[in-house]
């Protein structure tokens, strides 16, 4: 049976078709009560086990007061920064010439917030540079961790697969935990995970586009091709969309401008806490078989005989 | 002229890593920030030794919001 439903043809009259749960570690339903991560399922990458399934990024956001605030809503415990000049106007920042000004607030409310940095390579459009910037967060921020991006075009920043490659097999080798964004082609995701990416991240729809899961079979393809976690990257435009990823097996979701271009991002986030449980919860559960008749839920003996 | 996130800067050649960022009111060990001069990294086990040429292109970064 492949990975999702959405696959399968409805199921003619006649035909059995058995919904097919999936075990998850401590039962599926008794993992999850209201409003929480569903501890017993965490998801493990690279060794690291997180709560939740949904990873945040930091940019778009109206103010870093509302970043914050949607980052407690939404639970997660990683969050996505881009590395960029360091503003020179220090104004008054900085009294005390001994500690020094704090380089970056946005870093100062992540660590306030208990989450983790994942930088991202976002902008580069070579492996070279992608390197390089993975090498400088590395000195920055002290993980191995990056969330590799190559673009390759700039209308629609989708990923430059060659180049996405070339740079992941480099980063892996000087010793990075790779993550790399990439497009929803089930080969691709293999040969990333062939040359030793921790995760892949295929997108739903081009970055900050908001047009969903375009192709739902690839991603459910992308899920059964490699044994890494599968993380849907882009293209989300409101909750559904993200309980969506997971009914596809996806293992979390990342939302960016879904999330900090809402009209309100914190209910938002908290929207998206909610979609990728229900999602994770209903991949558990086996949704069941498309139908082109119905199937009648009430029992059809002991009719009264009214007429 | 020594160049500091694409600026002209007052430093002089001979300055350091260490001096660029005390020039950015930074700490000498300031967390949350690297360096690369003329493309290359500079790891912060040099900042205090790494001596700037006098066109040196310096790119001090740090984190700020994004994807």
């Amino acid at each position: 049976m492949s990975s999702t439903d959405l696959t399968s043809t409805p199921v003619r009259p006649g035909e059995p078709g058995t919904p097919t749960g999936r075990a998850l570690p401590g039962g599926a339903g008794a993992a999850a009560g209201p409003g929480s991560d569903a501890p017993a399922d965490p998801l493990v990458i690279a060794g690291r086990t997180l709560r939740s399934r949904l990873l945040l990024g930091s940019g778009g956001f109206p103010s870093l007061a509302l970043m914050a605030a949607a980052i407690e809503a939404s639970g997660c415990e990683l969050v996505t920064v881009a590395l960029r000049r360091l503003p020179l106007d220090v104004g008054d920042a900085a009294a005390d010439r001994d500690a020094g000004r704090s380089p970056s607030p946005l870093l100062d409310i992540l660590r306030e917030a208990g989450v983790g940095v994942l930088p991202n390579t976002a902008g580069c459009h070579t492996a070279r540079d992608a390197v390089l910037t993975a090498r400088l967060a590395r000195e920055a921020f002290a993980t191995d961790w990056i969330k590799l991006e190559v673009i390759g075009d700039e209308d629609t920043l989708l990923p430059d697969a060659p180049e996405l490659l070339r740079a992941a097999e480099e980063l892996v080798d000087d010793g990075f935990v790779v993550l790399p964004y990439t497009t929803d082609d089930p080969v691709l995701a293999r040969r990333l995970q062939d040359v030793g990416c921790v995760a892949v991240m295929p997108l739903g729809a081009p970055i900050g586009s908001g047009m969903g899961i375009r192709n739902p079979y690839n991603i459910a393809l992308v899920r059964e091709a490699v044994e890494v976690p599968v993380v849907l990257d882009a293209g989300i435009g409101t909750a559904s969309d993200a309980a969506l990823a997971m009914e596809l097996g996806c293992d979390a979701v990342m939302a960016a401008s879904a999330v900090a271009r809402a009209a309100d991002p914190v209910r938002m986030a908290a929207a998206m806490r909610a979609a990728v449980q229900a999602g994770r919860l209903a991949w558990g559960a086996g949704r069941i078989p498309r139908r082109l008749h119905a199937t009648a839920s009430s029992p059809e003996a002991g009719l009264a005989e009214l007429s | 002229m020594i160049r500091l996130n694409g600026e002209p800067s007052e430093l002089d050649a001979g300055e350091t890593v260490a001096g660029a960022l005390a020039h950015l009111q930074l700490a000498p060990d300031a967390q949350g920030v690297a360096v690369a001069v003329d493309g290359e990294i500079v790891p912060r086990s040099r900042w205090a030794t790494f001596a700037l040429v006098a066109d040196a292109r310096v790119e001090v970064l740090t984190a700020m919001q994004g994807g």
